[in-house]
């Protein structure tokens, strides 16, 4: 495997490799392949989900707050074994992304996302729109995102959020 | 209104009394309308906001009592007001900031403007234009100001109520909810954290009654019971004020193992561990053992203490079908760096993504479309007698009977 240094990268190829680990993201979630989402975080990685509103007015509460790759199965493990929730399906759609940032171990990007929900008794529905704003490092040759901030603008959570985003 | 339309909102109640519910307080438009003139609009004290959102002269926020829009604001003298958000010349909703500090209100339809306690203080064209329109002679600017509310505030949170004859908030209260109250909210300065908000497609007063309702605790909340968090042994209290319209459910959270108890629990595997525990590594921070303590208070709040992480739970009917439910979570100007982070990692289990909250968004909804379409079905509600009583032990209903009693008596049902 050749090693993966986003520094030497020109800007067209880090959008490329972005887009590329945006869209095994998106899939591993949308095709119910959750084991497979830790494997896109670091260790020690940071996962939110934050309202636009708390973060536009600096109020740190996050509706879903990962501190570390455990804490991301432990999610896993509550989907799986402990949570109730009427059966659905979520599709993700990204786009516009950006690499803000390009320095030292890693970059900073910012993507559009809309979450779509499809659930037995109703037409599928928007449910979630925002932005990732990402920090991506590389490890073992990897892209793996070190933090990853879902920025909600939808202002109301239909029901209920239990799908990581 | 058509003759149908009354005789369906006039449906008596079943004859076993607080035992039973029937489906059609949950989906009746009219009852819906009652609900909001007899309960919303009468003697009740309604949580509208926390001082601390509103510091500052002239600092504002959009609220809601029931579905109905209102505007809380400081004014000059730092006393907090509350009002319509509704002009008083065609209605409009003029305030649509969710916060921010405003000098006074102007309509923008017609420039109807009100200062921050409401009052009108000018009208446009009011003498007309070029002598020609304008309002008639014995308009008078005071007599059509904005609808107010008389506010109270204890401790930081404000209350308003529509009725001006609704009795003190601490007799609304009575002692004994006021204690629970003043445990929280114990006259230290607060700080907003955050906000969560959803909409939940139920009838509002099922999120009331699940969270007077202990009885499903061990039994839809897998996550509790799984990690060992919660036991039907443990030791836990329901306990109401005089007329069962408020109440406190108080449990003790034990540590991770083995759930005694479990017999009657289909869902009980203590294998399963928490890769990240900093979730659950609260610590004690209130007098007495008490660790989870869900107060509602009537008609539509929940002061929640879960281990370190606090939120007022703010429940805003949308119609009788659905209830937007607006978190407001906090700590104190005093809390350091550490506890913030302990409210904010606890905060995981609550809200539109909380592990245990989860379940309870979901299962409303869930008794929503089983309730709905079958009006003249009831509920039962006989877990620990027919009658309404404190407990000691979580296998009871009886907080839920006190509240649909005194809930039938506001509504002359």
């Amino acid at each position: 495997m050749t090693t993966l240094d986003l520094q030497r990268l020109s800007p067209a190829e880090r959008r490329y490799e972005l887009d590329l680990l945006t869209a095994g993201y998106v899939h591993a979630l949308d095709d119910g392949d959750l084991d497979r989402w830790p494997d896109f975080f670091t260790e020690d990685c940071r996962y939110k989900i934050i309202p636009r509103e708390n973060y536009e007015n600096d109020l740190p509460l996050a509706i879903w707050y990962c501190q570390g790759r455990g804490m991301l199965r432990d999610r896993i493990t509550a989907i799986r074994e402990t949570q109730l929730y009427a059966p659905r399906a979520m599709r993700h759609v990204t786009g516009n992304a950006l690499v803000t940032e390009c320095a030292g171990d890693g970059m900073h990007a910012v993507t559009n996302y809309a979450v779509y929900e499809s659930t037995l008794d109703r037409t599928s529905e928007v449910f979630n729109v925002g932005r990732y704003l990402d920090r991506i490092v590389v490890e073992d040759g990897q892209m793996k995102f070190a933090e990853k901030l879902c920025i909600f603008d939808t202002s109301l959570v239909p029901t209920s959020l239990i799908f990581p985003i | 209104m058509s003759t149908t339309a009354k005789k369906a909102a006039v449906q008596p109640w079943p004859e076993a009394g607080p035992s039973r519910v029937p489906a059609w307080v949950y989906s009746d438009p009219e009852i819906f309308r009652r609900e909001r003139d007899a309960i919303f609009r009468g003697r009740t004290w309604n949580y509208v906001a926390l001082e601390c959102e509103i510091p500052k002269p002239g600092d504002f926020k959009r609220s809601w009592v029931a579905d109905m829009p209102v505007v809380v604001a400081r004014d000059e003298a730092g006393g907090a007001n509350v009002f319509v958000n509704r002009c008083a010349h065609r209605g409009v909703e003029f305030c649509k900031t969710a916060r921010g500090n405003a000098k006074e209100f102007m309509c923008p339809y017609h420039q109807w403007t009100y200062n921050l306690k409401g009052d009108l203080t000018a009208v446009s064209f009011r003498k007309g234009f070029k002598r020609q329109g304008g309002m008639p002679e014995d308009f008078r600017l005071e007599d059509h100001g904005l609808e107010k509310l008389v506010t109270t505030v204890r401790n930081g949170a404000i209350f308003a109520s529509f009725d001006t004859a609704t009795e003190p908030f601490e007799d609304y209260l009575g002692e004994k909810m006021l204690r629970y109250f003043d445990r929280i909210f114990d006259g230290r300065d607060l700080r907003v954290l955050g906000y969560m908000r959803q909409i939940i497609p139920a009838n509002w007063k099922l999120y009331f009654d699940n969270q007077k309702d202990p009885y499903h605790a061990t039994l839809l909340h897998y996550f509790l019971v799984s990690f060992g968090l919660f036991r039907a042994s443990e030791p836990s209290l329901i306990r109401m004020d005089a007329l069962g319209r408020h109440s406190v459910l108080v449990s003790q959270k034990g540590e991770q193992g083995e759930v005694a108890g479990g017999e009657d629990m289909k869902h009980n595997d203590p294998t399963l561990k928490l890769e990240g525990p900093q979730m659950l590594q609260p610590v004690r921070e209130f007098k007495g053992p008490d660790t989870v303590v869900i107060h509602t208070i009537w008609p539509a709040v929940i002061i929640q203490q879960q281990s370190n992480t606090l939120a007022v739970r703010h429940v805003i009917p949308r119609g009788p079908g659905a209830y937007e439910l607006a978190w407001t979570f906090f700590g104190y100007a005093d809390d350091d760096a550490a506890m913030t982070e302990r409210r904010l990692m606890q905060a995981n289990l609550m809200g539109p993504a909380g592990y245990v909250s989860v379940d309870d968004s979901e299962v409303v909804a869930f008794a929503q479309d089983g309730l709905a379409p079958y009006e003249a079905s009831d509920g039962i509600v006989e877990m620990d007698g027919r009658d309404i009583r404190e407990a000691d032990t979580l296998v009871t209903e009886g907080a839920v009977r006190g509240f649909y009693e005194y809930y039938r008596r506001v509504m002359g049902l």
